[in-house]
């Protein structure tokens, strides 16, 4: 049940997308979401699947265990689609009692149905392909420009490389403290709300003392070994950009290109027209 | 009512390359009033298994039977099983929960429908069974020591007054004393209660000295299922599945290379101690 959370989780096989820089990878992501939010037709759209198609088959990452991820935020989809199918004003397509539906709220329900799983894939598929380790190694890196201005990024990523590393772990966790009070009798699908809301109480307190424990235990073993912040540690394997990383460059420049190009189309002839007609005056 | 396990598969992580087959092909038949002991490897299917008992796990492929009916079946009322198949989770005093002792070992037993009263009588029966100190009943579980707080844990299963009752590596973690300590009071559960024991565990030595059959599970099948006796006489073969055999064994069979006449069966220092005497007097 609880394993179904594939976000944070690393997939073990062997991939160009496995092998790709991470800091490739992280900006990639960056790039992907940007694109995905600033699409104004279909057109658009269509080229983020394609390119996260194309992706994930790169990736040699089942699409079974991608799509698993997905589980968890069927929720928030849902209430998603609801509210925009519902609320949004303009040309009614079908009213019925006091509900209408109208085209722009069909058109931008579908659309953020599309961003979401998008989003999600899109991010699923970097923490699929990349170690928690060698993703630290990629913020901390990609990010050192930010060292000007004060920022601590080594103790960031740090932190962020130990937030990651614990999701499956606490999963586990969790799951083997729901198995434990199931077996006492615990039951946590039947009834109400409220009482399915109780009926975690059981299995929180314990998650929550089992996880200051470890993080007491991994700090005591950090210190052990003289942990004393980001700054000045060296790698053992330091991140060097090898030729397939220029690629994927080139690949993810031709891919923002041609998004700018496809999905903001009317936008773009709309400012050329702008321009002739500015001209022509 | 006996379980029974018929040809039951477990594969985890199915069309995936992490695919794990944890259970192949285990048939097992567990009478009522026995004290049964699961050793194995660690990933040998152990863990997996238990979990099957009491219907945490159901079988990818094969089925489980208790009281005549199919645990693996739809309507099958899985939590009445749960009633009569107790399972203690290895390190269970992560489960507790409520803030204090009491409380929570009456979580079981008022989750199966015991009334408050009921459940209050289960849990200071259950807690006097594992001879956990009266002055800390009402204690929080957070003051006390690891092994109170395991026999806490089990008191919580032993409340709702199970028919099985199975204990997942009940002395991971504990001191020698402890160790024994929580061996003689699961043993005494069993003579006393008549409640049917499975002692999973990794180590020969807690097993062998209280058990009367011994399930040894390798790759996810069983590969010896028998009298301790009759199944520590393989000790090569349980070498390489890693397992060593108990120490008095080991000695008893280096004595007989050697050429003394020692009971190759011996399974505790005191029996050794016995055979190694009457071998030395009769020679």
């Amino acid at each position: 049940m609880i394993r179904d959370i594939t976000i944070g989780q690393y997939y073990q096989t062997k991939s160009v997308i496995h092998r790709l820089d991470p800091r490739v990878k992280l900006l990639g992501t960056l790039l992907f979401i940007i694109a995905l939010f600033s699409y104004k037709n279909p057109l658009g759209y269509a080229l983020g699947i394609a390119f996260m198609c194309m992706v994930i088959k790169l990736s040699h990452v089942p699409v079974k265990f991608i799509t698993k991820g997905l589980k968890g935020i069927m929720m928030i989809m849902c209430i998603t689609v609801v509210i925009n199918l519902f609320l949004t004003a303009g040309t009614p397509l079908i009213s019925f009692w006091k509900i209408t539906i109208t085209y722009e709220g069909l058109a931008m329900a579908v659309t953020m149905i599309i961003r979401l799983i998008l989003l999600i894939m899109g991010s699923s598929i970097v923490t699929l392909t990349t170690t928690p380790n060698n993703l630290t190694d990629g913020l901390e890196k990609g990010l050192g420009f930010m060292k000007v201005f004060h920022v601590p990024v080594g103790d960031v990523a740090m932190m962020m490389s130990i937030a990651l590393r614990f999701i499956p772990i606490l999963l586990e966790e969790t799951d083997r403290i729901m198995k434990a009070q199931l077996a006492r009798g615990a039951d946590f699908e039947n009834g109400n709300l409220v009482k399915r809301a109780k009926a975690l109480v059981p299995v929180l307190v314990p998650l929550f003392v089992s996880a200051f424990r470890r993080a007491g235990d991994l700090a005591m073993a950090m210190e052990a070994r003289c942990y004393r912040g980001g700054d000045g540690r060296t790698k053992m394997k330091p991140l060097v950009y090898k030729k397939r990383d220029a690629v994927a460059y080139i690949i993810l420049f031709a891919f923002m290109v041609l998004s700018i190009f496809l999905g903001r189309w009317s936008v773009i002839t709309g400012f050329f027209n702008n321009i002739y007609l500015n001209i022509l005056k | 009512m006996p379980l029974i396990l018929d040809h039951v598969c477990q594969v985890y992580n199915a069309d995936t390359e992490m695919s794990v087959r944890a259970l192949d092909d285990v048939s097992l038949i567990i009478p009522e009033g026995q004290f049964i002991g699961v050793i194995g490897h660690t990933g040998s299917g152990k863990s997996t298994l238990i979990q099957h008992l009491n219907g945490l796990i159901l079988p990818t492929s094969g089925s489980v039977y208790y009281n005549g009916q199919d645990i693996t079946d739809k309507d099958f009322d899985r939590k009445e099983l749960r009633k009569h198949v107790g399972l203690v989770f290895q390190y269970p005093e992560h489960q507790l929960f409520e803030t204090d002792v009491f409380t929570d070992v009456c979580f079981g037993p008022k989750n199966i429908g015991m009334s408050k009263k009921e459940a209050e009588l289960a849990a200071f029966d259950a807690l006097r069974k594992v001879g956990f100190p009266d002055d800390l009943y009402y204690a929080s579980v957070f003051e006390l020591s690891g092994g109170q707080k395991r026999r806490a844990a089990v008191a919580g299963v032993l409340a709702m007054k199970p028919d099985f009752l199975i204990l997942d590596e009940p002395t991971a973690g504990l001191d020698p004393v402890g160790r024994y300590e929580i061996l003689d009071m699961v043993s005494e559960l069993h003579r006393t209660a008549g409640i049917t024991i499975i002692l999973v565990s990794h180590s020969m030595e807690d097993v062998a000295m209280y058990v009367e059959r011994v399930i040894v599970m390798d790759k996810g099948r069983v590969a010896y299922d028998d009298v301790p006796r009759e199944v520590f006489s393989h000790s090569e073969e349980l070498e390489k599945m890693g397992l060593s055999i108990p120490e008095p064994s080991k000695i008893a069979r280096q004595l007989i290379k050697a050429g003394l006449n020692v009971d190759p069966g011996v399974l505790t220092s005191g029996e050794a101690a016995d055979s190694i005497y009457k071998a030395l007097m009769y020679r």
